[in-house]
């Protein structure tokens, strides 16, 4: 191989010593004179009206600054999302809401001279709420007479995506290439199998962050843990209604991010504390509200159908993904498209069909995470291999070796589903899954642990329900 | 009221509130490379030595560090275990975010003070209170053992 001067060698990283020395890099490992701390009042209801909400209590608090409910705040729908713009993402979000539409949804913010004493008045603000039907199961969440999350009048699509939010559809998209039904006939085996993937949450060390302030010129300084600065200048100069140049962002290190900083969580609702009071103001995400109000990888259930040849070649697949993006539609459509983009490709097949929808529900939000929808899309589609290769007759690694897209090749996958629009032909100008099909194998050790489950199953082929596989 | 401690080797005096854990106490006073993560004593990011032993700073009352002697990450760059372990936690590529790092190195110092060739378990224990997210542990655990051989070697001579 070409001896290159960087390819291949070790790299010292450039802020490696400012780490290993604990010294002051990330968001919160700053001070500001007279800063004040800001905490959100959650909704204990997945679905409710605030009927009533009195602050004054709170108010009265000795080290409380200010309590801001919906009554304060621009009402601008915006999505948290942090995408390219115009957005593939419905702005279906306000900074404060009279609806709260999860457990853990914003109720209130309270900023105090102290972080206890905010935390403290937060038990102070005295709220009425008018609980509403509430809908946890994506399968349910569009049928007739399911509670519509949001039935405001503000809430719409930038990019013509299906959006219908009066059945709770985030998005729905449907492509086809070749012809299933001739597939299916041709096919030697066909196997249908549908598979869940469930909620998880990515967890960073560092939870979220944000410190606003004025400069020196009155700009309004957003110091923030996240992934999307640029984003979040454009997303909150448009929820606070104030021009982007009047706002500088600033990154420092992030403590960890996984998608979960793809997002514009807090960074309007802290800036816009500081726009009232004319103070700096911290927003620190405890552990708790990370989980809750953090965003989340979003659930999917997928049916497969695969059409195989004993050969070894894929003659049919249909693909169907319903995927729950929670209360709020933030990369609810982008995911979805993903799931059939970034993993149908990879399956050499003729004739594929693709259906998706994302449905609101009242449960927490799904976002960006590592992956970003074909993680979901190669758990269930990496089960399916598995079955076709076993009813074929085939090895799985020599199945996989042979249908999988090789160097030079395209997919008409890729001009079907893009994010948002068209997607963009391409072909593939290298392609390390014969190594990585090899390599990861051996790692685990598939092939010895193939044989023992094998082995087991076919001593106790009635109960194989129970070995959950 | 106030506590004294020797931090870092240094006398110091601190206010602090009755209800204080030592993690607000210490990041008032600017040892920011002291974490916060998760305030439950899960994550280990808050992580300091209180008398040569690790302890999760966000559980520990801050008034029952009265008399006694902390090490933060910002103490142990002329410390001879501290600094070759920040050393090879760079050269192993066991820093990625740099969150957890503060907490890792001094676990791994507190191991590493009193067990001079550490099995791979040992590893593991010491670590066992102390999360990443990013690396996914192997490079970290290489560290410690590349740091534990350096020093082996560099007492040889």
């Amino acid at each position: 191989m070409k001896e290159f001067k960087v390819v291949g060698k070790s790299v010292k990283r450039v802020d490696g010593i400012s780490l290993v020395k604990g010294k002051p890099v990330y968001v919160d490992d700053f001070y500001l004179p007279g800063m004040l701390y800001a905490k959100v009042l959650r909704s204990p209801h997945a679905h409710a009206i605030i009927k009533r909400i009195d602050t004054r209590k709170a108010l009265k608090l000795k080290g409380v600054v200010a309590v801001f409910t919906y009554k304060d705040v621009p009402r601008i729908p915006f999505t948290t999302a942090g995408q390219g713009s115009p957005e593939p993402s419905p702005y279906d979000t306000f900074i404060l809401d009279k609806k709260v539409r999860f457990v853990g949804d914003r109720v209130a913010l309270v900023v105090a001279e102290r972080e206890d004493i905010a935390e403290e008045a937060l038990n102070l603000i005295d709220v009425e709420y008018e609980v509403l039907p509430a809908v946890f199961d994506p399968r349910k969440a569009d049928e007739k007479g399911a509670p519509v999350i949001h039935d405001e009048k503000e809430a719409y699509m930038p990019l013509p995506l299906n959006y219908n939010p009066k059945k709770n559809i985030v998005t729905y998209v449907e492509a086809e290439v070749g012809n299933l039904e001739r597939g299916f006939k041709e096919a030697d085996v066909v196997i249908e199998n549908e598979y869940e993937c469930h909620y998880s949450n990515h967890v960073p060390i560092e939870t979220h962050i944000v410190i606003t302030y004025f400069d020196e010129r009155d700009r309004l300084v957003i110091r923030t843990s996240t992934q999307v600065p640029f984003h979040v200048r454009r997303i909150v100069a448009r929820a606070l209604n104030i021009p982007v140049k009047k706002i500088r962002v600033v990154k420092p290190r992030i403590g960890g991010g996984f998608g979960a900083k793809q997002e514009i969580l807090n960074e309007e609702l802290c800036a816009f504390a500081t726009l009232k009071t004319g103070r700096p103001v911290r927003l620190l995400y405890t552990r708790r509200e990370e989980f809750m109000s953090g965003r989340t990888r979003h659930p999917q259930i997928i049916k497969l159908k695969v059409g195989a040849k004993k050969d070894g070649t894929l003659s049919a697949v249909s693909m169907n993904v319903l995927m729950n993006t929670g209360a709020y539609g933030s990369h609810g459509a982008t995911v979805l498209f993903n799931t059939g983009s970034k993993v149908l490709p990879l399956y050499k097949c003729e004739n594929v069909r693709f259906v998706g929808k994302t449905v609101y529900t009242n449960l927490p939000v799904g976002g960006a995470y590592r992956g970003y929808g074909a993680t979901q899309g190669h758990f269930a589609f990496g089960i399916m291999a598995d079955e076709i290769a076993e009813a074929i007759g085939m090895d799985t690694l020599e199945f996989l070796k042979k249908v999988h897209i090789k160097e030079g090749e395209g997919s008409p996958i890729f001009r079907m589903l893009g994010e948002g629009k068209e997607g963009v032909e391409q072909k593939i100008t290298s392609c390390g899954l014969p190594q990585c099909i090899e390599l990861g194998s051996k790692e685990i050790d598939w092939k010895r642990k193939r044989e023992e489950y094998l082995r087991e199953r076919n001593n106790k082929e009635d109960s194989r329900g129970e070995l959950g596989w | 009221m106030k506590i004294k401690v020797l931090i870092n080797k240094e006398e110091k005096e601190f206010e602090v509130r009755v209800n204080d854990v030592l993690l607000d106490v210490l990041r008032r006073n600017g040892y920011y490379g002291v974490k916060c993560g998760c305030r439950e004593g899960e994550c280990g990011a808050c992580t300091v030595l209180v008398d040569g032993k690790p302890v999760t700073s966000c559980l520990y009352p801050a008034v029952r560090a009265e008399g006694k002697s902390i090490t933060t990450i910002e103490g142990i760059e002329n410390d001879k275990i501290g600094s070759v372990l920040q050393e090879v936690f760079l050269e192993e590529g066991a820093v990625q975010c740099g969150f957890c790092t503060p907490g890792m190195i001094l676990s791994s110092k507190a191991l590493l003070e009193k067990n001079k060739n550490p099995s791979e378990e040992d590893i593991k224990l010491a670590l066992d209170g102390n999360l990443c997210r990013c690396t996914g542990y192997v490079k970290i655990i290489n560290a410690v053992k590349k740091a534990s051989k350096k020093l082996r070697e560099r007492r040889e001579k």
